[in-house]
């Protein structure tokens, strides 16, 4: 099944998801069986080698449907894409065709009470102990931390700031679900607890001060990117759903879409879609190319999509009167997640200083 | 001629793509080629992934995570020597 077709099918569950329990193991199942996990991975590890637009499309129709959805997708790739550039050839092996198969789920464990948009205050400690290092900290808000099987934590150790995976089944490790929030209600987001778990000392990626600069820095590159493409599919199925609604909701004998106003402010939410569309293709295709720029172009496309994302879901919800905010409503649920997009893997304001820093760079 | 200072001579080339990153990335800076960046505070937490993506393509290798030690990456004549090590090793 191609992933539009996918998540066409998933559009009848997807507010029962977030009104519930979360997406439930069987859809989780079935993305991976569609081959939609980790897809970018080479194909000798498991992946099937889809180049940055093919994960940026499959992101959108997703993120279209349901947050969660792409969430999921955003996830697995952040934690293969951080193993598949500072893993060792063993870890590689042991991690990457179960990561990509679907039949290890990850989650990035990084953000702690004191330490978000600031990863370098981390107070999770990784140390060394007897048979292996010793993990003792508290995360918040893992995004599918409740069915992860595999977490990926940023933490300081003597060298500097460092991170292992560490095996949700490993004594000591407890998740606390995370349910009411805001937004992204579906994607099983948890407080996860390590109280002095053990881990192998093959589980650490990357020496001791290549944590967050490096290994993490890779992970949120990816999430950015996979947000970024999440977002135009919000955006775009935002659009969709208003211009079908003020085209055939009738008050008072007129169409909505027969008043100039509302027609201004459907076609400012087309501008505001495509525009962001073009600024993923443009990061798309600098990652594509291989070049150091696009990590910048990524900052930047995460940042203009997700405020695209917003915008354009506050229009729909305002066009679409009180069926916007019903209990029930697309649109009003596109725009809760739309809302977390803007602080998740940087907030507006962070991406702003690196754009600034991005545009200094590029004066000649 | 080598000392304890000047541990390999530097290739003027691979350090001039060296330092071409850095007139990219900092317009302007005048950052010597034994100077410690990182020290300096003059590089972001982006460019340390940029200046991977750089050397990878400008030399067309890759930096493994046996490559990630502070010292290769650290000053430009260090990135300019590690560049020259990872090359001669594939040449075999």
């Amino acid at each position: 099944m191609d992933h539009a077709a996918f998540a066409e099918s998933a559009r009848a569950g997807a507010a029962a998801w977030d009104a519930g329990a979360g997406l439930p193991a069987e859809v989780v199942r079935s993305v991976a069986d569609a081959g939609f996990l980790a897809a970018d991975l080479p194909v000798e590890h498991g992946g099937r080698g889809w180049s940055a637009t093919e994960v940026g499309e499959l992101c959108a129709s997703l993120g279209g449907v349901c947050s969660a959805l792409r969430a999921l997708v955003t996830v697995q790739g952040m934690v293969a894409a951080a193993v598949l550039r500072w893993g060792d050839r063993g870890q590689r092996a042991a991690w990457l065709p179960a990561l990509a198969g679907g039949d290890r789920l990850a989650a990035f464990a990084a953000t702690e009470t004191g330490a978000g948009t600031d990863l370098s205050a981390v107070d999770t400690e990784i140390s060394a102990t007897p048979g292996g290092l010793r993990v003792r900290g508290r995360k918040v808000w893992v995004t599918f931390g409740q069915s992860a099987d595999v977490f990926l934590v940023l933490a300081r150790s003597g060298g500097g700031l460092r991170t292992a995976l560490v095996e949700a089944d490993r004594p000591g490790v407890t998740v606390e679900p995370v349910t009411g929030q805001l937004g992204m209600r579906a994607a099983r987001i948890a407080n996860v607890r390590f109280d002095d778990v053990t881990i192998p000392a093959a589980n650490a990626i990357a020496p001791p001060g290549y944590g967050l600069s490096h290994v993490a820095g890779t992970a949120l590159d990816h999430g950015r990117f996979t947000v970024a493409w999440g977002c135009v599919g919000i955006a775009e199925s935002c659009l969709d759903h208003t211009a079908t609604h003020v085209g055939t909701r009738t008050q008072g004998g007129a169409r909505l879409a027969d008043h100039d106003a509302v027609r201004a402010l459907l076609g400012r939410c087309l501008a505001e879609a495509r525009a962001a569309r073009a600024v993923c293709a443009h990061a798309a295709a600098l990652r594509e190319r291989g070049e150091p720029a696009a990590i910048a172009e990524t900052v930047l496309a995460k940042y203009t999509a997700s405020r695209a994302a917003t915008a354009v879901s506050e229009h729909a919800v305002r066009l679409h009167g009180s069926a916007g905010i019903a209990p029930d409503s697309t649109v009003g649920r596109l725009h809760r997640d739309a809302v977390v997009m803007r602080i998740i893997e940087g907030p507006d304001e962070v991406a702003e200083r690196h754009l600034g820093d991005h545009a200094l760079r590029r004066r000649r | 001629m080598s000392s304890q200072f000047s541990p390999q001579e530097v290739d003027g080339d691979v350090l001039r793509q060296v330092r071409a990153f850095f007139d990219t990335a900092l317009p302007g800076n005048a950052i010597g080629a034994d100077d410690d960046y990182f020290a300096l505070g003059v590089v972001n937490s982006l460019m340390a992934l940029e200046m991977v993506t750089h050397v990878e393509r400008a030399f067309g290798l890759r930096v493994e995570t046996e490559d990630l030690e502070l010292d290769n990456f650290r000053t430009m004549n260090n990135m300019a020597r590690f560049v020259e090590r990872k090359l001669a090793a594939a040449r075999g």
